[in-house]
């Protein structure tokens, strides 16, 4: 079943075309990763399909609305030392229904525990955000994603200053998110082939543009 | 020392400055946590400064200076906030060039204006003998919408100022708290001007939360602190005034500076 429909998708910035009449679609439990040189737009797709930005052209979620998806901006943009717990943070992406007020309800409460149960942080619960290293940061933003989500996620560069083993570790989390029909997008930088996970490859890449299956993908950068 | 404070409470314009400091303390506590953290405490100062010009130009003019105040804070803070967005340098440079803009215009019409009686270190420094009784009953309303506004919006509040891009792809409407805090500071910034100064209003909005975030590990504990801290500066600021007959801007500030390193060194010792 398609969930996202992008079709002749336009994105500039006042004379500077970035992104130029791109269309793809995604099924239900499609893991894309989208990769492209500095500059190519693969943040700004990010930002249009997440309706920060505005676009030209179509962006059509199917089954959920489009504020219903989990979103991980890239880690470089948040504080590091901003003072909150872990609690606080992965319950506020349970906000894109309504809830107003000073306190969470019980309902919320048991989304989060069982939220940081499942990427098996519920002991970081109380700690300062602050004082985490950067692969537990990296799940803390993905456990506050899945409170937003059970249907689709979309992360902007999340492997960023993450070492090898907070890179597998959050890498081992998403193929198992993915394997549950969790649908994903993943901007990466990160093309060694060993590390290319996912099913299908956009590629923003002036030299190389490209959508398909990863299998695809790896066999023409070959014969290239 | 008691004797004097219950002397300090007999006089009328120590009440209503009194009333207006709490009250003031308490909101202008509040809207300072989401602009230091979102690195925006420069807003406070900047529309102290272009509040200063505008009562100035208003006094010269004929104008209800505090309305005209009120008015033109708005559009400045509106302003700097669409700035922010829009322009390639950032909001410090906005904040800046308005603030020094202001400030010479302020000083400006102060001196041309012909059998002058005011001093301009009133509105500096802040002077508690310029707070009317309406200003009092506008501090209450307005710290009073700001505080309800704050209890309302407080988790809305905690995901905009820790990740913009994140609340924006949930649905928040980052721009409209944007506005309403803009907003708020402003009238906050005109009112407050009167018992603080236009120099030291910053001191008001900005020091709570720095002291806060010294101790504080969670946001609603930052609020909570921050809150403490303000109310405590004032009180403590306002009495020691009085009493050592020192200006009520100058000297609530000092309490403000000394809660912040107190609350620095205790958190180095932790």
């Amino acid at each position: 079943m398609t969930v996202l429909k992008v079709e002749n998708l336009s994105i500039s910035f006042g004379d500077v075309a970035v992104i130029s009449k791109l269309s793809f679609e995604l099924e239900e439990g499609d893991f894309l990763c989208v990769v492209g040189e500095n500059g190519s737009g693969k943040s700004t797709l990010l930002k249009a399909i997440t309706g920060e930005i505005q676009a030209k052209g179509k962006i059509k979620f199917e089954g959920i609305k489009q504020n219903q998806v989990g979103y991980i901006s890239q880690k470089s943009k948040i504080e590091e030392k901003f003072p909150a717990t872990v609690e606080e943070i992965v319950a506020s992406g349970s906000l894109n229904s309504p809830n107003f007020g000073f306190f969470y309800n019980r309902k919320i409460k048991a989304k989060t525990r069982d939220a940081l149960k499942a990427l098996k942080i519920e002991k970081l619960a109380k700690r300062s955000f602050g004082e985490l290293s950067g692969g537990q940061k990296q799940k803390v933003l993905l456990a506050r994603a899945l409170m937003a989500t059970e249907k689709f996620i979309i992360l902007d560069e999340p492997s960023n200053n993450l070492d090898q083993k907070s890179r597998q570790e959050l890498y081992d989390n998403l193929r198992a998110l993915n394997e549950q029909g969790m649908t994903v997008i993943m901007v990466t930088h990160d093309l060694d082939h060993g590390n290319l996970i996912g099913n299908k490859i956009l590629s923003l890449s002036k030299n190389m543009p490209f959508f398909g299956s990863t299998s695809d993908y790896v066999e023409r950068i070959h014969h290239d | 020392m008691i004797n004097q404070i219950t002397e300090m409470l007999s006089y009328g314009f120590i009440q209503r400055a009194l009333i207006v400091g709490i009250f003031l303390s308490i909101a202008s506590a509040l809207v300072g946590v989401p602009l230091v953290l979102r690195r925006k405490s420069m807003l406070g100062d900047g529309l102290s400064h272009v509040s200063f010009g505008a009562v100035a130009f208003a006094m010269f003019v004929g104008l209800a200076p505090a309305k005209f105040a009120v008015v033109i804070a708005i559009l400045a803070a509106l302003l700097i906030l669409k700035s922010d967005k829009k322009s390639k340098s950032s909001s410090e440079s906005h904040i800046a060039i308005m603030s020094a803009g202001a400030l010479a215009i302020g000083m400006l019409f102060l001196s041309l204006q012909k059998g002058n009686t005011i001093d301009p270190n009133s509105y500096l420094f802040g002077s508690i003998l310029l707070i009317t009784p309406s200003d009092l009953w506008l501090s209450v309303i307005v710290s009073l919408i700001a505080i309800v506004l704050y209890c309302f919006f407080y988790k809305q509040i905690f995901a905009v100022s820790f990740d913009e891009e994140f609340a924006r792809a949930i649905g928040i409407k980052a721009g409209f708290y944007d506005v309403v805090f803009a907003v708020i500071c402003s009238v906050i910034v005109v009112l407050g001007m009167k018992l603080n100064g236009a120099l030291l209003i910053s001191a008001f909005i900005v020091f709570p939360c720095l002291s806060a975030m010294q101790i504080a590990k969670s946001f609603k504990f930052v609020v909570v602190c921050s809150v403490l801290f303000g109310l405590l500066s004032f009180l403590v600021g306002f009495v020691m005034s009085y009493l050592l007959a020192t200006p009520a801007g100058a000297t609530i500030a000092i309490c403000e500076l000394f809660f912040y390193l107190l609350a620095f060194v205790v958190a180095k010792i932790k």
